[in-house]
């Protein structure tokens, strides 16, 4: 069991407030990722739910409990940090069973449950050695194994894969996510990858200056994003906003086409014409960026190659069921 | 120094200095070994004469060199034991945020600048003086007979002053290493339910390890040479009871006039710091490696 519910919950570091009120909630099983831009409070967040914060106001509950005035250990969670933070003068049978020491398991026990994380993880070779002897991916797991040998509630994991390289990451996002599916535990994750996001979460929480922008499953994020900032920030390309006559003629304060959605013609239809001021070949797709009179620079993506060059004219034709429309304030006109 | 090559133009890099250290040690140790070997006496001056080892079986057949050996250890020895734990937990109470931080620092740093000459005769005069000292005045105050520190607790009185001039060293040194302990390794344990006194065992006191090996070895190096505390405070007595080996040497050469002999404790004494230096890098050099 592992829901995690946080009410009304703020954090104050002196007179800046950093999260202003978060109301959410994490369903047991689930794997919910935190994104937004730097600084917006991601990590705050997180170890408000660890404890390893007080927070200034709100309730934060685990099954059902309030733990607000909990220490870290009783709250039965266990974080993954960015540097690791590996014991680096324990081995890393110590380093993982460290917990469970604490915690007064008897040794068998302990050697037990520390083989059964090590054979998961296949750290089993390297039980012996000390954190410096290991690489960067393998200390990652000796990380992942503390936290799962504890037979938490919930995971938190905060950036974990940042100090990794692009193939290991991809290698470790899966694994990840696999153990957590196995597992059936409950996950936090914070990252400012959004591909990240996107290939993990269950439910993806967008936040930006310490508030909740949105809350969805990624399908949903990508296809019905709440406001401008959502639309914005998931999806890669960026989602092109386009603001002045041309979202008024649409009867909305500003319009959002993905990249992807927008079909490209070299006959002089289409609905706007514009002219590619650079074209970025890479084999499976080619990113257009094209100067649209009245709409600025329109990034297009199509598939495969279409021998489309610098300085040509062409026409673009936005999926009209997929144009998002946003009022004054920002918000989706649905 | 990854490559035979860069191993080897470090090599020719460093030749110049090292080749200058080595003279500078050479000549001296040179000196006092051909002095150690004559018959040499200031109150007989002209007829030095070589005498071979007699010096040397003059020196450690003396009975007074046994009992300044064992007062060197066990001035050595009592001295780290309470500079280190007196350090660590000095360091762990500079590390926590208290107000005035500075201050307190630079106040517990002060005796380290205090000449030992000085210190020693504050502590003397001032501090255990039977009569007029404060330890006398708060010992009379509470009704209690005062004790007369240089008489009845000689060797431990000037333990307790070398001590005293050492601790800010090893604190110092201790608290630094204390700062760079990883803020994400305090906040691992925490999520590990780790106490705080095993925090201090398992987690704080390993990571101090490297930083209490230097301690030990620098301070290791000065307190087998303690002379000025003794001096100025029981001139080596009652008897031989605050002698060590450096006031051993001084009382061979300037009370006896004897220099063929002060030379030859002077080997003796470079000797066994050597022996110590070996045995304290073998017992806990590993620490210091990686
Ligand atoms: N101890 C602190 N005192 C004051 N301000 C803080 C403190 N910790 C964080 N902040 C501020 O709170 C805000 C949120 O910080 P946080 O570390 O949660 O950002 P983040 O979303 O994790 O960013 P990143 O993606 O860069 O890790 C930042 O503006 C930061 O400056
Ligand atoms: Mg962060």
């Amino acid at each position: 069991m592992g829901s995690i519910q946080l009410k009304g919950v703020t954090k104050t570091f002196g007179n800046t407030s950093v999260i202003p009120h978060v109301d959410l909630s994490v369903e047991d099983g689930s794997f919910v990722v935190f994104v937004g831009p730097s600084g917006c409070g991601k990590s705050t967040l997180l170890r408000l739910i660890a404890g390893l914060e007080d927070t200034s106001g709100g309730e934060i509950l685990i099954d059902g409990r309030n733990v607000v005035n909990e220490g870290p250990a009783k709250r039965g969670l266990s974080m993954v940090f960015q540097s690791y933070a590996l014991y680096p003068h324990m081995s890393v049978r110590n380093n993982i069973g460290f917990g469970l020491k604490m915690a007064g398991l008897p040794k068998s026990e302990i050697a037990a449950k520390v083989e059964h994380a090590a054979g998961i993880l296949n750290l089993t070779p390297y039980l012996e050695r000390k954190p410096r002897e290991l690489s960067g991916g393998q200390r990652q797991r000796v990380a992942i194994g503390r936290a799962i040998v504890r037979e938490p509630k919930a995971f938190l994991f905060d950036e974990p894969l940042s100090n990794l390289d692009a193939a290991l990451r991809v290698q470790m996002r899966l694994e990840i996510a696999r153990l957590q599916k196995s597992l059936g535990t409950t996950a936090i994750y914070v990252t400012h990858d959004q591909v990240e996001a996107m290939t993990m979460a269950d439910k993806i929480v967008v936040l930006n200056a310490g508030r909740v922008e949105q809350v969805g499953s990624p399908i949903d994020l990508y296809e019905r994003p709440d406001n401008l900032f959502v639309a914005g920030f998931i999806g890669s390309p960026k989602m092109n906003l386009i603001e002045g006559p041309i979202a008024a003629g649409l009867g909305a304060k500003t319009i959002g086409a993905r990249p992807e959605h927008i079909t490209v013609t070299t006959d002089g239809t289409g609905t706007w014409q514009g002219t590619i001021s650079v074209a970025e070949h890479l084999g499976s797709d080619t990113f257009l960026y094209v100067d649209v009179p009245n709409a600025g620079t329109v990034t297009v993506r199509t598939q495969g190659e279409l021998g489309l060059k610098a300085g040509i004219t062409v026409g673009l034709t936005p999926d009209p069921a997929r144009i998002h429309r946003f009022d004054n304030a920002g918000k989706a006109i649905r | 120094m990854a490559t035979r090559q860069s191993t080897f133009l470090g090599r020719i890099l460093a030749a110049p200095s090292i080749l200058v250290l080595f003279l500078w040690m050479i000549v001296p140790l040179g000196m006092t070994i051909w002095f150690s070997l004559l018959r040499y006496n200031l109150l007989d001056p002209g007829n030095e004469s070589f005498i071979g080892a007699l010096n040397y079986e003059y020196f450690l057949t003396d009975p007074a060199f046994f009992t300044a050996l064992g007062n060197t250890l066990l001035l050595v020895g009592s001295v780290l034991l309470i500079t280190i734990v007196g350090g660590i937990l000095v360091a762990l109470l500079m590390d926590q945020p208290i107000f005035g931080q500075g201050v307190v620092r630079l106040f517990i740093i002060a005796p380290f600048f205090v000449m030992p000459t000085v210190s020693a005769l504050v502590w003397k005069n001032l501090l255990m003086h039977p009569v007029s000292g404060l330890f006398a005045w708060i010992a009379t105050s509470l009704g209690f007979q005062p004790v007369d520190w240089f008489s009845n607790a000689p060797l431990f009185s000037v333990i307790l002053i070398v001590a005293w001039q050492w601790l800010p060293f090893a604190a110092l040194i201790l608290l630094t290493a204390l700062q760079s302990l990883d803020g994400e390794q305090k906040e691992a344990a925490q999520m590990d339910g780790v106490g705080p006194f095993s925090f201090f065992f398992y987690i704080v006191l390993p990571h101090l390890a490297r930083a209490i090996t230097v301690v030990i070895l620098i301070e290791t190096i000065f307190l087998l040479s303690v002379f000025a505390e003794i001096f100025v405070t029981t001139g080596g007595g009652p008897g031989l009871a605050t002698t060590n080996i450096a006031f051993l040497v001084y009382a061979q050469a300037l009370l006896q006039y004897d220099v063929g002999g002060a030379s030859a404790g002077g080997i003796v004494a470079v000797v066994l710091a050597n022996i110590v230096a070996a045995f304290m890098v073998r017992l806990i050099g590993k620490n210091l490696e990686a």
